[in-house]
Formats: structure tokens, sequence, C-alpha cells
């Protein structure tokens, strides 16, 4: 994190979410489920980047990600980074990268797949180049920003 | 092997039992079974349509394949929902054959139908093979598609209306394996096909009423596309036909659709004669 985000209310023990493509922070606070968190959330939408020109940023009091849920927010935010924060210190720093499967994390945009019916964890492939999700049940595709409206 | 009415009933699947799961209407491919598994001396449990089964009380699709799967060796299954046979795949403890997903696949179909196009031509490889009608809907063409893609230098041309196209995803999957062309124009590449692949549009998987209207009488096929094609060219279609082809055809030597039904069965004997031995 940059002397940029200074504005932004620091944290003590808790995860620092950099590096977000801009518009995407209030997806992450949606599939993070942090409308019922009971510690302090602050976000930034538009702010300044050397990297990316305009970012968003998403600092989470209180709380480490599950596997799963960083895998959703690959599935978003492809090369955010993921700050872990102990004692107001930058423990830990990683990228977050594409997952290449997706399981229980897409909701099959397809109203006819058995997924929409039975209650069966979504898989899905994930191919980069073009970006799109396979469904493994009723094989129809997801691409590009659909995906992101379809974490869960 | 074929069998279509053998003089002895054989024992390939004496003792067998196959469930026969068809949550949704079926003519050919579920009777075509029911004879396939008379023929191989097997007993056939199951039932056709849903009304009267626990199903219709909200039994999930979980637990009826899951029942299912304790009382038969093999379980043929149609169902509207698509990646249903996949997932009852997963669930069964009998293996599961795919007679049909919604309108995803239909792979028996496909089996008999490059059964049917290798008795007619002696080979599948460097065919140029149309596919005429619903290509968005119609889960025989995915199929077969998708098969095609497995034999050298097939050309294959999706002929169908806009709002009907090949979806995308499965052009991808065989892109570099099989030369596809897509064209809304019947006649832009009849005189080059070897076969005409036609399907019927899929009224029931339509959004709306106004939309299967639009395109519903699009193809109709009669005698006069037979002025401007090869010698040796064929009609197949996998049933049922509303009015994409005109009965007049049927007479003419061209047309190869009821052969086609008719390899139903000795297509099936042959995979209920191998999946019999498949252990799960």
């Amino acid at each position: 994190m940059n002397s940029e985000d200074v504005r932004l209310t620091p944290i003590k023990n808790g995860t620092a979410l950099d590096h977000l493509p801009k518009g995407s922070a209030l997806k992450i606070l949606e599939i993070l489920g942090l409308e019922a968190h009971d510690k302090a959330v602050t976000i930034a939408i538009n702010t300044e980047s050397r990297k990316l020109g305009k970012k968003d940023l998403v600092f989470i009091e209180g709380k480490a990600l599950s596997t799963e849920e960083i895998e959703k927010i690959g599935l978003i935010a492809e090369g955010a980074t993921l700050n872990y924060i102990e004692n107001s210190i930058v423990k830990s720093k990683a990228g977050i990268e594409l997952p290449e499967k997706a399981i229980g994390i897409l909701k099959c945009l397809n109203p006819k797949c058995v997924t929409n019916y039975d209650e069966i964890p979504t898989k899905f492939s994930i191919s980069r180049q073009p970006f799109k999700a396979k469904c493994h049940y009723c094989e129809k595709i997801i691409a590009g920003k659909e995906i992101s409206e379809a974490v869960r | 092997m074929e069998s279509m009415h053998p003089k002895e009933k054989s024992k390939i699947l004496e003792h067998k039992i196959v469930a026969s799961l068809f949550f949704e209407p079926s003519t050919r491919t579920k009777e075509s079974f029911s004879t396939a598994i008379h023929n191989l001396g097997g007993k056939s449990i199951g039932f056709s349509g849903t009304s009267g089964t626990s199903i219709a009380k909200g039994e999930s699709l979980h637990d009826t394949i899951k029942m299912f799967s304790g009382y038969a060796d093999l379980i043929v299954m149609r169902n509207p929902i698509e990646g249903s046979a996949r997932y009852a795949s997963e669930i069964s403890k009998a293996p599961i054959i795919n007679g049909g997903d919604g309108a995803n696949q239909h792979p028996t179909q496909t089996l008999l139908d490059l059964y049917t196009i290798k008795k007619a031509f002696g080979k599948i490889d460097s065919l140029n093979i149309g596919l005429v009608g619903d290509l968005k809907y119609g889960r025989t063409v995915h199929s077969l598609l998708y098969a095609l893609a497995n034999f050298e230098n097939v050309n294959v041309y999706c002929i169908s209306p806009e709002i009907l196209k090949m979806p995308e995803n499965i052009i991808e999957d065989v892109k570099g394996r099989v030369n596809i062309k897509e064209t809304s124009e019947l006649e832009e590449f009849l005189p080059e096909l070897d076969i005409l692949y036609a399907t019927r549009i899929q009224k029931e998987r339509f959004a709306s009423e106004f939309e299967y209207e639009r395109v519903k009488n699009v193809f109709i096929l009669g005698k006069e596309i037979l002025k401007n094609t090869k010698p040796d060219f064929k009609i197949m279609h996998p049933l049922p036909r509303v009015n994409e082809i005109k009965q007049e055809l049927d007479s003419c030597k061209e047309a190869l659709y009821f052969e086609q039904a008719k390899n139903g069965v000795p297509t099936r004997e042959a995979l209920l004669s191998i999946l019999k031995e498949v252990k799960k």
C-alpha cells in the first residue's frame, strides 16, 4: 500500500485487499458477506494507482480470508494484492490468482442446468484467454463480466 | 452385430435389470431401448412420464437415482434438465446411459447416426455433412458435431436462422478438429453435401410462442432440393418430424431417416452389451 492510501483508516489485525480493479469493491463486499461483519470495513473506490491508473481498496478488520473466499476474489479481481496485517504490520503479501477450477462459488446462469434444480455444488473449469467458465454439468459457458455476476 | 428380430433370444442381459427412467416423452429412444433389452434377454423396469411416481410428489433427482441404482444393473435416463445425466452418473452405483438431457446432449442418437452413415457410405471420414434447422436447442446435432470432430477431414455446414445457431461453446470445443461453415441459406452449400441432417424446431424449448412462430417454417425440405445434389446424397433426421421434411421425400432413395430410426435397436444392443460389464 502506498502513501496515496492514507485517507483510509488503518487496520490493526485483518485483511487489506489492494490493486482491486476499479468498480470491484462493492461486489467484493457482497460476495464476502461483509454487510454482516461486526468490525470495521473500509473501502475506497476509484483511487489513484501508479500500477492500474485507478483502483479500489477493501480493508477488513478482524478477518482472514478462506481459500474459497480468495478464489471468489480471483474470479473478479485477478492480480489484486492480499495483505495480512497483524499488530498494524503487514505480515504477508501475495498476489491473487485466477483459479483453474471453481467449485461451489459460481452460479450456473443456464436456468435449465441441473445445478439450479438439485442441491449440488457447481463445478466450473476456468480459462483465461478468453476469460470464460464452463459448467461441468450442462457444459454452458459464462464469459467475461457475466462471471463476476455469477459469483456467489 | 445386428439383430433386429433374432430367432433365438440372446442371453447377454440374462438376469440383468435395466431401469428406463423417462422423465419426458420419448418414442424411438425409449422403445428401441426396450426392444434391445428384450432381444438381449434382460428385464426392464422404470417409468415414462413422472405422474404416478414419487417425483410428482417432489422427490429429487438425487433420491430417484440413488433408489433405482439399488434396483438395476444399468440405468437409461431421459430428463429435460441439462447436465442431469452427468450428475446422475456421479451418484449412481449403476452405469448411466444418457437418453437425452434437455437441449444439451443425446449421445446414443449419435451412435446410431454414425452407424447409419457408415452403413450408407462405408466411411465417415471426408464427408460433407449439412446440419439444418434448430441447431441451438437440437441436442442430437450437438452430440453429432462432437462425434464428427473425432474423424478425419469432415466438413460440417451449420445451416440455421441466426437465432437458432449452433452454440458458440460447442463450436469452440471442436475448433481445429472439424471444418465448420455457418450459413442461413440452405441452397448455398447443397451441391457439395453428402448428407443433409435435418432437425425439428424444438418448440418445447423456446422461451416464447412468438419466437417459435418466427422460425417454425424456415426450412421445409421437399423434392425440389434433389435437383442439384450429389448422386449418393442422403437425407437424415433423428425424428420425430413435424413439417420440416415433406412426405413426398419418404419414397426417394435419398431418404435415410427410417433406416436411421431402425438402426437404434442394434446400436443400443451393442451399447448395453458393453456396459453390462462395467463396474462402478
